[in-house]
């Protein structure tokens, strides 16, 4: 794969080469500040490389493919790690006054930041099942020292809770990858080929059955810990609320994307098989009690971060609930609310950010009257939290529309918990919002003389924040149609 | 006995060693004896690992023999005995559930894989199948370690014994790519790293390494 | 006419060899532990000494502490002659089954322990419960070894169990090898060796069988004495016949093979009794809370015996 002039031209080349490359350049940066505008520049770069795929869509090799389902992907975990990025310089520029994050720390930050973003991006890029299966691992590796970075006893409790479940995951998932391959192997040969989504695909009707459904159980376990599907979140709400902000957005918006999409993978390959286990009734149930569990625990969280993360596992639950249900619109509906979310999600959590430094706390008790004291950032983050609770005209309302209708249309039984669900989760985020948002505006020690960012920085902080929200409102009017038609030929093939 | 019948023998006999000191990680009280049998284990997967290569014809798996013998049965007992000696940790285990109760969950456990992996891989080989009902129960049996053992250090030595059992898995599947079983034993190796930084980083906020200590936070109670 | 012979030779074989088999094991550990030790026929003296003197009982002792050494001593000679030594054609190998075997083993102690209740003192009632304690365990991971293995060769005949392992039937079976490994737990735990109870042991509260014969001596010492050298032979034996079975003379073997299948049986008993002897040196006596771990863990061992035969036989 390494040869030399064509794949110069092969953007897949630098959408990975760029990150990893960064992150060895970055871990020896001395000066944070030089390596935080680094990390925007090469963020930037992977950014504009991965929009170079919509022109050239290289040619499916056995290591690494680009298809109409991992395209949109790689394009919008650029996009929001250029973002991420962005808001991260700001963000540090502030932690480090505040004295919380010595240099040292740093440099590791922003080295992990980039190799982070080459282990997702190698894995939604994957062909190889194994490979993709070294690169979530890898994922889960290169942020748990991130979140355990503050030292804090909660952000050890957190990084530790977070690294055993995710690699006890991890371990049921590679479990599943090689019953896959022992699936694979008699009708496929040995070796790399077998291992080969492109190629797995074409075959996968005459794999044995039982021995796939044995698999998928144990690859939705293992991928579905990652995810946060319930019961197994544990992990998700302390490891997404104790890391630094830009983490938490990155952790929420693209993590929990990268590993829902190496279960679709293998649904895929469930769905070419009639014979397998049915995979819906599945993904449905787990689905259905993440809903539930996180709209309920919404109301009782009394830090802010920790909201929002309940707030993931349950759209994370609306995701696989949707893909579960099967059928066009569902998976359509399914893969719209990936993007939304991560676009909205990240979104929220740059908010939270700069709350969270303006105001010097985290609790959401202490936090009041934003649109009073802050206009630009309230508004922001009201808007936000409209978005992220499903309220029209946002991308969200769109996608949660259509689970509902289509689950209408086939089970309707099944649609009363879900629309419960979603009626619960409202409440409670418009609930806290409201108590965050208006009212008589709290003290906000963080912005006293002196500890007040400059304009630049503080609309360096602002501008993905915007951005973001911008987006998801345009996608929520109209969506372009090579979009449309990359989520309707996934649909179809995820059955 | 053909060459074929004593190669099932064999493989069959070095898979169950690999299960049997899963059983007697379960067995142990003192920390260096928990060390002692996973460096055991190791190195019979490395054993399990070269056998299959002979018989598979398959020279890499040579590779991932030595990689188990030397990674996982010398380095990682090694520092895992330099942290012990390091954090100065108490050297017995504490135990979440009385070793008998916990041995008899682990015979139930090994029976269910039996009973889940036979009758669903009716078409492959003796040895594959064999191979995949032992690798399960030895990563049923390590995931049983973490969750009745309350010592960090032992909790990791339960994961490093589940991982012990994929690559058991690994090595039984015919032609698996290398690249796939360089990875995991690299991933290992990373995790194993991260593990030592932690327990540091534990035992500086929490003065001790047992994980009853930590739950105390448990996401917030207000 | 030969198995009656065999069979008569045999009976005697089993409880007059057992003395030496135990002098053998006694010497090994004093030399390496550094002393010069007893004389291999020491036991025999012994024996004989405490036959020729007086058998004094305590006052409070019923007809049962009078009859149980009779009894035990019966009882493991009569199992000990159930398990073929040198050869498989003996005058009582039809009536032979393992599960009788343990069966009157069982009886032994059964009546071993009452004996050591009986008489009212307190090391009595210590070394009967902590006897049983022991069996508890230790009996049904004895009858899982035995069921494997009579699934395996199907049958519970000792002598068609040898049958069919001297046919070369069974490979490197894993099954067997766990057998194996917790027979030899078994083992250990029902003779009273150490980890389990050390036989020398002249402090009461460590002790486990010696506590229960503790009121006896003259005959009586001495009959106890012989069974649990008989018992020791006899596992011995057991684990000697079953999985290292080669050199036995089968049915219809001439006078050579007959006397080749008898030095193989000693030649492999003594190394058994010298691999004894540097065990009991090697390793340390466990606490008495141990020993359900430590069985449990033979009575597991046996269990996934029996769960792997099935593993092997789904091929």
């Amino acid at each position: 794969m390494v040869q030399l002039p064509p794949d110069l031209l092969n953007p897949l080349m630098w959408i990975l080469a760029l990150p990893l490359s960064g992150a060895a350049f970055l871990a020896v940066v001395p000066r944070w500040r030089q390596a935080a505008w680094l990390n925007v520049l090469i963020s930037l770069g992977t950014f504009l490389a991965s929009l170079a795929l919509f022109s050239h869509r290289p040619e499916p090799g056995n290591l690494l493919f680009i298809d109409d389902f991992n395209i949109y992907l790689v394009v919008l975990t650029a996009f929001v790690g250029f973002t991420t990025a962005m808001f991260s310089a700001a963000y540090i520029n502030r932690e480090s006054k505040s004295k919380r994050l010595s240099p040292k720390h740093l440099r590791f930050y922003h080295a992990m930041y980039q190799a982070f973003l080459f282990t997702m991006l190698l894995a939604l890029t994957a062909n190889n099942i194994g490979v993709m299966w070294v690169a979530v691992e890898a994922a889960t590796l290169t942020t748990v020292l991130m979140v355990s970075l503050y030292r804090t006893r909660e952000a050890i409790e957190a990084a530790w809770k977070y690294f055993i479940l995710c690699s006890v995951g991890i371990g049921l998932a590679l479990f599943g990858t090689i019953l896959v391959y022992l699936a694979a192997q008699p009708v496929m040969g040995d070796g790399a080929p077998a291992m080969a989504w492109t190629l797995m695909i074409k075959r996968a009707s005459l794999f044995q059955p039982e021995l796939m459904s044995l698999a998928f159980a144990f690859l939705l376990v293992g991928y579905g810990t990652k995810v946060g599907l319930a019961p197994l979140h544990a992990w998700l709400p302390d490891a997404h609320a104790e890391g630094p902000t830009p983490i938490s957005a990155v952790l929420s918006g693209l993590l929990l994307n990268v590993a829902l999409y190496a279960i679709l993978r293998f649904k895929m390959l469930m769905a070419v098989n009639p014979q397998a286990l049915q995979p819906g009734p599945l993904m449905i149930g787990m689905g259905c009690s993440s809903i539930f569990i996180a709209a309920f625990m919404l109301y009782r969280r009394g830090d802010i971060k920790r909201l929002f993360a309940y707030s993931s596992v349950e759209h994370m639950g609306i995701m696989t609930f949707a893909f579960g249900m099967g059928g066009p619109l569902a998976n359509f509906a399914g893969l719209l609310h990936m993007t939304m979310h991560s676009l909205v999600k990240s979104a929220i959590f740059f908010a939270v950010g700069l709350i969270t430094q303006a105001t010097g706390t985290k609790r959401i008790a202490d936090i009041r009257g934003l649109t009073a004291s802050q206009p630009l950032l309230g508004w922001c983050f009201v808007v936000g939290v409209l978005a992220i609770a499903g309220l029209p005209p946002m991308g969200i309302f769109m996608s949660e529309f259509l689970v509902v209708s289509s689950t209408f249309e086939r089970n309707p039984l099944l649609a009363v918990p879900v629309m419960l669900g979603l009626l619960v989760t409202f409440g409670a985020l418009i609930l806290r919002m409201t108590g965050m948002a208006f009212g008589e505006p709290s003290p906000l020690p963080g912005l006293d003389i002196g500890k007040r960012p400059s304009a630049f920085t503080y609309s360096v902080g602002m501008l993905p924040m915007g951005a973001h929200l911008l987006l998801a409102l345009a996608a929520g009017i109209y969506l372009p149609e090579p979009l449309v038609v990359w989520f309707q030929s996934v649909a179809k093939m995820l059955g | 006995m053909s060459l074929g019948h004593f190669a099932y023998s064999t493989a069959h006999l070095i898979g169950a060693t690999v299960l049997m000191m899963g059983f007697g990680l379960l067995y142990q009280r003192r920390m260096t004896a928990v060390i002692n049998t996973y460096s055991f284990q190791a190195m019979a997967l490395a054993a399990a690992a070269a056998w299959q290569a002979y018989v598979q014809n398959a020279p890499h798996l040579y590779a991932t023999a030595a990689i188990a013998l030397v990674f996982k049965g010398m380095l990682v007992p090694f520092a895992l005995n330099w942290l012990v000696k390091q954090l100065g940790i108490h050297r017995t285990v504490e135990t979440a559930l009385g070793i008998g109760p916990t041995m008899i969950v682990g015979v139930g456990l090994v029976a269910l894989s039996i009973v889940l992996v036979l009758p669903v891989t009716e078409s492959a080989t003796a040895m594959t199948r064999e191979n995949l009902a032992l690798a399960m129960s030895v990563v049923l049996l390590g995931l049983l370690m973490m969750i009745t053992r309350r010592n960090a250090v032992t909790q990791v030595v339960g994961f490093m014994a589940l991982e012990n059992g994929l690559i058991l898995a690994a090595v039984g599947a015919k032609g698996m790519p290398l690249v796939v079983e360089i990875s995991i034993a690299f991933s290992v190796l990373v995790a194993m790293t991260l593990f030592g930084i932690f327990f540091f980083r534990i035992r500086e906020r929490f003065d001790t390494l047992d994980l009853a200590y930590l739950e105390t936070f448990r996401g917030e109670r207000q | 006419m030969t198995a009656l012979l065999w069979g008569i030779i045999h009976t005697w074989l089993v409880v007059g060899f057992a003395p030496f088999i135990t002098g053998l094991v006694r010497l090994v550990k004093a030399r390496l532990q550094g002393r010069r030790g007893p004389a291999l026929v020491q036991p025999y003296r012994d024996l004989w000494r405490l036959l020729q003197k007086e058998s004094l009982m305590a006052e409070s002792a019923s007809w049962l502490a009078h009859l149980a050494p009779y009894l035990v001593f019966v009882a493991v000679w009569l199992a000990a002659t159930i398990m073929p030594t040198f050869t498989t054609d003996m005058i009582l190998t039809p009536a032979a089954d393992l599960i009788a075997l343990v069966a009157l083993l069982g009886l032994a102690r059964f009546f071993t322990a009452l004996a050591g209740l009986d008489v009212g003192t307190p090391f009595g009632g210590l070394g009967a419960s902590r006897e049983m304690f022991i069996a508890s365990l230790g009996e049904p991971a004895m009858l899982m070894v035995i069921f494997t293995l009579s699934l395996l060769a199907h049958t519970t005949s000792p002598a068609n169990l040898v049958i069919f392992v001297l046919a070369g039937n069974v490979g490197l079976e894993v099954s067997v090898g766990l057998s194996l490994a917790a027979m030899l737990m078994v083992a250990i735990a029902e003779n009273g060796r150490i980890p389990i109870d050390n036989p020398a042991t002249h402090l009461e509260l460590t002790m486990v069988h010696e506590a229960m014969v503790l009121e006896y001596s003259g005959r009586h010492l001495a009959l106890m004495e012989a069974a649990a050298m008989t018992r020791l032979l006899l596992f011995m034996s057991i684990i000697v016949c079953v999985f290292f079975p080669w050199g036995i003379a089968a049915a219809e073997a001439s006078l050579a093979e007959v006397a080749l299948g008898l030095l193989a049986w000693v030649v492999k008993v003594s190394i058994l009794a010298v691999v004894l002897a540097v065990f009991e040196t090697l390793i340390a006596k466990m606490r008495v809370f141990r020993i359900a771990d430590f069985l449990g863990g033979a009575l597991l061992l046996a269990l996934l015996a029996t769960i792997f035969l099935y593993v092997s036989k789904a091929e």
